[in-house]
């Protein structure tokens, strides 16, 4: 007990410690606080994370470029897609490989499409977080018709080893191409509709505004990445600032959090950001479908994948931000180190310091709207 | 400002701590005298021109046959859209280095991971504790030498070649 541990009306109680997790339905995945508390006032909340460590990194470096692909889906099963490309950006630039046109596009594609599918798991459960369990059915529901589409293109709904070095696994067909168009057609409403659901939703938007205000001085000694970064006002996305792939030929706008019902950078302004993402997801969608070229969907890559010694820096713009794959080489077939830089990890170190002060549900928000991920945390 | 620009400023800024400049490797990269890092940190933080306010990566390599663990610091700028890497090299059987922590706040877990799998160690850091490991776990598994404990807890780490087992 500590006499200390006051509260601004005068009432001394006494600080509780307690543990929040490592198995809790709003904790997103394995992850665990310990909670210091005053009653409904958190003094500290300091993360626990490592439950999910695969040890990613090391097994890169037992394994072939080609072999390793694979492992890569494992970062961040929700966002697949990115660590497969982030890996083979950084392997390709390594070696020197061209991409095929085609599979560049293909690779656009099936990665927007991953985006709306991470982003709508994040906004669903953030609505469930905070009590508004319908808004997460119709989330999933979606979801399940990309994980369709998914399941079409590559043959797995989750960890889809889809995108190879020099391109991809296999060339969209004309039928699935047909279907995504259909699917985005039907979107776009929905996300009206979500947004009638839970964005414009009053209770919702008073749970948010105005909690756990992460600052712009905040964001970038945090390394804050992606719609955290860009809810706290900072328009940085890698997609239009360091151009990879075929982003550049595209038309798209960075959406950045504008205080819509609160102060820069709250709860609100970070959940906001996603759903404007997710248009712009559609947007490029529609884009790249009447883009796509013919052609090959991957390029002639030797089996015996060897780059010459060096070392790369390979960004990409996941869902949770700046994904990095530093890959040293030393000229044989196997990776010397694989480091994954990832989004939730940076994102998780700041909670400790946005916890100090704020409500035991606030917390809830918080988590929910950094839109942390355990696996991609632990890696 | 590109690389060598950043680099011919730095030698003149501080003589002597930095060196070994390769412009043409991909990731334009120079190695820093381990005193000198948070001096060097801050300065390329906080000086106009360069603002590299964030800090993108922190990491280290392993060289056994150098005798060498490399820290490896990944340094972007949003104002300037542009990078670069410092590398610090320290010895393997005793890595110290001073902790970044006050210039990026986000070096706090960086180094937290670099010190629990490579067993670096962050000279006034305010929570050096181990991250992805129980905190009684044995070795640095990131090392390029590093033997798996055989068991952790009375837990075995081994398992059965599970095909040999089938072939039986």
């Amino acid at each position: 007990m500590s006499e200390t541990a006051s509260t601004e009306t005068g009432f001394f109680a006494e600080e509780m410690t307690i543990s929040v997790g490592p198995q809790h339905p709003s904790t997103h995945g394995v992850l665990r606080f310990v909670v210091k508390t005053d009653g409904e006032v958190i003094s500290e909340a300091i993360p626990d994370v490592g439950y999910l460590h695969r040890s990613i990194e090391k097994i890169g470096e037992k394994v072939t470029y080609h072999g390793y692909v694979p492992y890569t889906d494992r970062a961040d099963y929700l966002a697949a897609m990115f660590a497969n490309q982030a890996f083979c950006l950084a392997a390709e630039k390594l070696a020197g490989t061209e991409v095929t046109r085609r599979g560049e596009f293909c690779r656009v594609i099936a990665c927007e499409l991953n985006r709306l599918a991470s982003h709508l798991i994040s906004v669903g459960t953030f609505g469930q977080d905070i009590g508004a369990m319908t808004p997460f059915v119709h989330a999933l529901r979606e979801r399940e018709s990309i994980n369709n589409l998914m399941e079409e293109i590559c043959g797995a709904r989750l960890t889809y080893n889809y995108i190879r070095i020099g391109g991809v696994g296999y060339d969209i067909l004309p039928e699935t191409l047909t279907r995504i168009a259909e699917f985005l057609d039907h979107f776009t409403p929905i996300v009206e509709e979500f947004n009638r659901l839970l964005s414009g939703n009053k209770i919702f938007i008073e749970r948010l505004a105005g909690v756990a205000v992460v600052s712009k001085e905040d964001a970038l000694s945090y390394n804050l990445v992606g719609p955290n970064l860009r809810g706290s006002g900072i328009k940085w996305d890698i997609r239009r600032d360091i151009p990879y792939s075929v982003y550049p030929e595209l038309d798209f706008e960075v959406p950045v959090g504008t205080a819509q019902v609160g102060s820069l950078g709250d709860s609100y302004d970070r959940f906001w950001v996603r759903i404007r993402e997710m248009q712009e997801s559609v947007k490029i969608l529609y884009q790249c479908l009447k883009m796509l070229p013919k052609g090959p969907a991957i390029a002639k890559v030797p089996k015996k994948f060897r780059p010459p010694a060096g070392e790369c820096y390979a960004r990409v713009e996941a869902p949770r931000g700046d994904m990095g794959f530093y890959v040293v080489s030393d000229g044989s077939e196997y990776p010397y180190r694989v480091r994954i830089r990832t989004g939730s990890y940076t994102a998780m170190s700041i909670i400790d310091k946005l916890s100090k002060g704020i409500m035991v549900a606030d917390l809830i928000a918080l988590i929910g709207s950094l839109d942390v991920d355990a696996p991609e945390i632990d890696r | 400002m590109d690389a060598k620009e950043l680099y011919a400023s730095l030698e003149k800024l501080f003589p002597g701590k930095v060196g070994n400049f390769k412009g043409e490797a991909m990731e334009p990269c120079l190695n820093v005298d381990s005193a000198a890092i948070i001096e060097i940190c801050r300065f390329l933080r906080d000086s106009p021109g360069y603002n590299f306010e964030v800090l993108s990566d922190l990491t280290a390599l392993d060289w056994p046959k150098e005798e060498k663990i490399q820290v490896v610091y990944h340094l972007f700028s949003y104002a300037q859209n542009h990078q670069i890497v410092l590398k610090v090299d320290l010895p393997r059987d005793n890595p110290k280095i001073a902790t970044v922590e006050e210039i990026w706040k986000v070096a706090n877990w960086f180094e937290r991971e670099v010190y629990d799998l490579f067993g670096v160690i962050f000279d006034g850091h305010s929570d050096l504790r181990r991250i992805m490991l129980p905190e009684d776990w044995v070795g640095f598994p990131l090392r390029k030498d590093y033997i798996e404990q055989e068991e952790y807890d009375g837990i075995s780490t081994q398992r059965a070649p599970l095909v040999e087992k089938l072939l039986r």
